[in-house]
């Protein structure tokens, strides 16, 4: 029944949180992060996450075009890119996408092409995996807060 | 929400730890969710893997954690190693030398053994000699006895011819027949021994040799064959005889080749010769034959040989029995048998004859001596050889010494040797034993320090146990499950305190605690103290109170953490044994405790001689089993700090302070009060069956008294109670105040106001008026209500109190003084009402201290006009302070947040602030943003810097800037510098100073950075991602420094 599994999802939720944590793809930055969520600002977290992946996405487009560049040598501008995505990451807490992100940037500053190629693969892979992970946390998120609202006359 | 699957993630977070580089920086902040139960965690939590490895073993504990406590444990076992190292290294030179011993046995025999025989050689030797000069001796004397004899014999023969000369041919007719010579030689005999018999024969010569047997009327017949003689020129027939050789008769002795010679040589010599030695007729021996001439006329002096041969009538001649002589001569010696000797006739030295001596009788072959033996005849030569007939025995005094010698000096050596053999054999034994026992003692520090790793471990995940419970608890739970999960908790926590006594214990042990030395007031400690045990002592009806001299400085400098610990364990120790009475903790100089045992000595003597008096004069009136906080002493005490307050002595830098804690529990058993302050020991297993615990909490408290370079110590008498006192040093500490907000700040509108304490016992009055000081509060003590009563009222006249000088805020009572004191609730009544009505005198106000009250009390109370409190006790300064301000209703300046806790404070720093964020990452500024709106600040946010610019146009309403340092196009610092321009600028304009406070906002905050960040402007710098104790900080920081902000830090 719609509204009994508050409990459940909740249980799902940090199960789920957990195993981030404990991969490593998450860290504390995103704990601190949930915090500053309140009443006032109930979808922060969201609306946050949901401009990370939106930046990005347009980031990681942006390297992509320009790695694929045949005669390319635009390192710094790269090394710029980097330095947001590793902000930003680092602001979310997504920790695995930061680690990697800091390993493609030193690639990069060694001009280190085929290293900066496998350094995005990395990078968008584990990037894609993050943004599986934290749909399904909203999704939960959602369903959880949908069967929280839920009261019934008693 | 989030509280609830955080506490769930802490403990998988420890997993996540494991892949984390670096746990450090997130440990700090999920520890604030470990310190559920625990009372003291000095460290971070640790990995939990750990915990694991802990427990398998302590090897792999060793490598796998290196840099933590271990690293100790292995330094010991390496240093130990060296140490051992080092003692091999300083072993004795019989150590060293130990494989030569046995070697230096067998040279020193060998050695003893060729010395053995030297000394036998010498022996020998000089026996030798000694028996050669006896030989000698020997020899020679026999060859001289033999010769005197011999020459005695040839005299004898010379004076026969001289008697055949005189008597045959001087006289005519001769005188001398053969009848006469035999007679005559017959009896002569004796002066010839050696010689068998002598015989004459007379010179004829061939022309008278008819004549001359006709004269005989026998004829000349040779000596072999007996024939008649053949021509010869010359005869030699014997004409007289001795009768012994009778057979001689007639016979020419010149027929014989010897004989002839014989004859030759002595008449041409005139001397006796002899023959060489041959077997004698008669007798067998060998001998010789001794011929004489006999010469017709006197010889002229000096004669030729033709002379002699011309005058020569005859020969004597006579056989000498040689052997016969050296025997008789040998017989007549003493010792004849140890030699042999032997005679020979050397005359041809190529071939020397036998003249005397067994030729098979050999002797000791080894050692003769030769003697000469000269028989008057030149031409024959004659020797004499002795030898020992035995060989010469080794003498008994070698045979004994060297033996003995050697024997001893092997013995000797032995003995030196088995000595080397066990001083060796002790050595080792010292070298095995000193390493045993550095092995025992990094064993000992390796025991406590996995005590204080797996108590450690085991407290990790321990506290997350208890933050589940205690999360559980939190949560909807039916009766029964709460009670479980209660009990749980319980357990948990009497756990976890003695994981935490385990972990001090054995800290103490590997000697890693280590004392830290901040600044802290005592007094405060103690009504923590006091507070934790309130509720306790509350409901068991004891008395709880605590005294501080005034001469104990108010901060002193030490351990709080671990004083506190020391007391909170004495206490909860009286606490827990103490059914009826009190408990008194009394702090004061330990000079002080000198001088007031000097006085005590007596009265704790009288006090227990004293015919049991009704009440004590101790805090609740219960007998106490030290003297030393009765009235008696106390007095002595309290009055000396009243008149010598200025006395206090500022020399040295320490103060040694004295803490006693007494109470009227059950005592301890004389039997077990040695071993008190032993870990693991309580006064008896009944003990820990009764009241629980582990015993350990007493040993904790002597280690760290003794690390605060103390003594603790107690008196105890059973069923009265015990007195635990401990000394402890610390610095004084003049000059620092103490700004942290945890000391309890007393409230100051009390200053300059007084009060009456009614109390009867004066020890619990001094206590009572000791908090009130605290409070500024002067105190005149009463011993009876009635008197204060009537002084108050002054309706009796002698009042003690210079009543109208002062007005009175308070009266104090003490619920035992109320009580015992009949009918006076009437008169407090009344006192209120005329107090009440006089309109200069405000009312002093009613309070009643109480340990606990019952229902009735309290309403009789209310009726009597205690109707404005009643102070529970234990007596805190802080809650007296409390409790007055409601009873005199005055304005209470309450502190917002006593704890000083972060996110309260941030907030009413940033509530209202207008605050600009730049940074160009959107994410960025949106965290940003939202952190800095939580705590109430609006948020404007600018994605570069020239819109920061823009925005910060002057005039502007930003109270503060929040800025990336690394955007593109225009950076942190470049945009800062600009803002400055711009005040700089506007000030010169408009006279008015503009500074808004910039934080730099950095991802990696090293060292260069942030001062790259002051040159070019800002205030300070946050770290991103935002920390709330961080942003706090450098909020706080450039926020004070604003002059133009107008924030009131409630800080302050």
């Amino acid at each position: 029944m719609l509204g009994l599994g508050v409990d459940r999802l909740q249980a799902d939720i940090n199960r789920l949180l957990t195993s981030l944590f404990h991969q490593g793809v998450l860290d504390e930055q995103f704990l601190q992060l949930q915090q500053l969520q309140d009443d006032t600002s109930p979808t922060f977290v969201y609306d946050v996450i949901n401009i990370y992946f939106d930046e990005s996405e347009k980031l990681l487009r942006s390297l992509r075009l320009l790695l694929m560049d045949r005669e390319f040598s635009d390192y710094k501008k790269i090394g710029l890119h980097l330095n947001q995505l590793v902000g930003s990451s680092s602001s979310i807490g997504a920790r695995r996408v930061r680690n990697v992100c800091v390993a493609f940037r030193s690639a990069s500053e060694l001009n280190n092409r085929p290293g900066c190629l496998r350094g995005l693969e990395v990078v968008e892979h584990e990037y894609h995996y993050l943004k599986n992970m934290m749909h399904e946390l909203f999704q939960l998120e959602q369903q959880r807060l949908l069967a929280a609202g839920v009261r019934y006359p008693m | 929400m989030f509280q609830s699957f955080l506490s769930q993630l802490i403990t998988d977070m420890n997993w996540a730890a494991l892949n984390n580089p670096n746990p450090e920086e997130k440990e700090p902040k999920s520890s604030d969710f470990y310190h559920l139960g625990a009372i003291d965690l000095p460290e971070k939590p640790r990995k939990i893997d750990f915990w694991r490895s802990g427990l398998m073993g302590f090897a792999k504990m060793k490598q796998q954690q290196q840099q933590l406590q271990h690293s100790v444990a292995v330094k010991m076992n390496s240093s130990s190693n060296e140490q051992v190292g080092n003692n091999k290294k300083g072993s004795t030179f019989i150590q060293e030398h130990r494989a030569l011993l046995p070697k230096g046995l067998i040279l020193w025999t060998i050695f003893v053994g060729f010395i053995s025989r030297g000394i036998y050689q010498w022996m020998d030797d000089s026996s030798k000699v000694r028996r050669e000069e006896v030989l000698v001796s020997m020899c020679d004397q026999r060859a001289r006895m033999l010769q005197d004899q011999f020459s005695v014999s040839v005299n004898h023969v010379h004076a026969l011819a001289i008697l055949v000369s005189t008597f045959h041919y001087h006289k005519n007719p001769s005188a001398i027949d053969q009848g006469t010579f035999a007679d005559y030689t017959a009896r002569t005999a004796f002066e010839r021994p050696l010689l068998s018999g002598v015989a004459y024969a007379e010179k004829v010569v061939n022309a008278e040799r008819e004549m001359f047997e006709s004269q005989h009327n026998w004829v000349i017949k040779t000596m072999d064959t007996g024939e008649p003689s053949p021509v010869r020129d010359e005869y030699a027939p014997v004409i007289f005889s001795q009768d012994s050789v009778s057979y001689l008769e007639s016979l020419d002795m010149m027929s014989g080749e010897e004989d002839r010679e014989n004859i030759l040589r002595a008449r041409e010599t005139g001397k006796a010769v002899l023959t060489s030695p041959f077997r004698l007729l008669a007798s067998h021996h060998l001998g010789v034959v001794l011929t004489f001439p006999v010469y017709k006329a006197s010889l002229p002096k000096n004669p030729t040989v033709q002379e002699r041969i011309a005058a020569t009538a005859g020969y004597l001649g006579g056989a000498f029995d040689v052997e016969s002589l050296v025997e008789n001569l040998l017989g007549q010696l003493a010792g004849n048998q140890a030699i042999v000797v032997h005679v020979y006739d050397i005359t041809n030295a190529s071939d020397p004859l036998v003249m005397y001596g067994n030729q098979d009788e050999e002797g000791d072959t080894s050692l003769y001596h030769e003697s000469k033996l000269d028989f008057g005849d030149p031409f024959r030569k004659h020797k004499m050889i002795c030898r020992y007939l035995q060989k010469a025995p080794i003498p008994l005094n070698v045979l004994t010494t060297v033996p003995l010698f050697f024997g001893i000096c092997f013995l000797v050596g032995y003995i030196l040797y088995s000595a080397g053999v066990h001083i060796v054999k002790v050595e080792d034994d010292f070298h095995e034993m000193q390493e045993l026992k550095v092995r025992a003692e990094a064993a000992d520090v390796a025991k406590s320090q996995f005590l204080a790793t797996v108590s450690h471990e085991i407290r990790t995940p321990m506290n997350g146990i208890l933050g589940m419970l205690a999360m559980l608890l939190d949560t909807e739970l039916s009766s029964t499950q709460r009670d479980y999960a209660q009990t749980a908790q319980i357990c948990g926590k009497a756990l976890i305190a003695l994981i935490n006594e385990v972990l001090d214990r054995a800290k103490i042990e590997a000697g890693k605690l280590e004392l830290e030395s901040v600044p802290f007031d005592i007094r405060s400690i103690l009504d923590d103290v006091l507070s934790l045990f309130s509720e306790e002592s509350r409901n068991k009806r004891i008395e709880l109170a605590v005294f501080v001299s005034d001469k104990v400085p108010e901060i002193v400098k030490g351990d709080s953490g671990r004083f506190r610990q020391i007391i909170i364990n004495l206490v909860g120790n009286s606490v827990k044994f103490t059914e009826k009475g009190h408990i008194f903790v009394k702090v004061h100089l330990a000079e002080q405790a000198k001088d007031g045992a000097e006085s005590n000595g007596v009265v704790s003597e009288d006090m227990i001689v004293a015919s049991k008096p009704s009440s004590y004069n101790t805090l609740s009136g219960y007998e106490a089993a030290d003297g030393r906080n009765s009235w008696d002493s106390f007095k002595h005490l309290v009055s000396e700090e009243e008149l010598s307050l200025l006395e206090f002595d500022t020399s040295s830098s320490n103060v040694r302070l004295m803490v006693s804690i007494e109470d009227t529990g059950i005592g301890i058993p004389l039997a077990a009060q040695g071993r008190v302050f032993m870990p693991f020991m309580q006064a008896d297993s009944s003990t820990s069956r009764t009241y629980g615990g582990t015993g350990i909490g007493l040993s904790i408290s002597k280690c760290l008294v003794e690390l605060m370079r103390g003594q603790i110590s107690f008196v105890s008498r059973p069923r009265i109670g015990s007195t635990f006192w401990f000394t402890a040093v610390f610095d004084k500490c003049e000059k620092c105040s103490l700004k942290k907000p945890t000391v309890e700040n007393l409230p100051s509108s009390f200053r300059g106001m007084r009060a009456i304490v009614v109390d009867a016992k004066p020890v619990r009055a001094a206590v009572t008026r000791y908090h009130m000081k605290r409070l500024g509060i002067n105190v005149d003590v009463m011993t009876s209500l009635r008197t204060a009563v009537s002084s108050v009222t002054g309706r009796n006249g002698s009042s003690p109190l210079p009543l109208g000088t002062t007005k009175l805020d308070m009266i104090l009572v003490e619920k035992d003084s109320w009580i015992s004191t009949e009918d006076i609730d009437s008169e407090i009544r009344q006192m209120n009402s005329r107090t009440n009505g006089n309109v200069h005198h405000k009312t002093p106000k009613l309070a009643l201290f109480a340990t606990n009250i019952t229902n009735s009390e309290f309403d009789r109370a209310k009726s009597a006009g205690f109707a404005d409190t009643v102070i529970m006790k234990p007596l805190r300064a802080s809650m007296i302070g409390a409790c007055l301000q409601q009873v005199l209703e005055l304005r209470k300046t309450r502190q917002q947040h006593p704890e000083g806790s972060s996110p309260a404070t941030l907030k009413s720093l940033l509530t209202g602030k207008k605050i600009l964020v730049v940074d160009d990452n959107m994410v960025n500024r949106r965290v940003a943003a939202g952190a800095l709106k939580k705590f109430g600040a609006e948020v404007v946010c600018a994605e570069s810097g020239q819109v920061a610019l823009g925005l910060l146009q002057i005039p502007h309403s930003f109270d503060a800037c929040f800025m990336d340092i690394q955007m593109p196009q225009m950076d942190g610092f470049e945009a800062t510098r600009q803002i400055r321009m711009m005040e700089k600028e506007a000030k010169e304009k408009t006279k008015l100073e503009w500074h808004l406070p910039i934080l730099a906002m950095t991802a990696d905050v090293i060292h260069a950075t942030y001062e790259e960040c002051l040159k070019s402007g800002m205030d300070g710098y946050v770290s991103k991602p935002f920390e709330e104790e961080n942003l706090y900080k450098s909020v706080a920081k450039s926020f004070k420094a604003n002059p133009i902000s107008d924030l009131s830090c409630s800080q302050s």
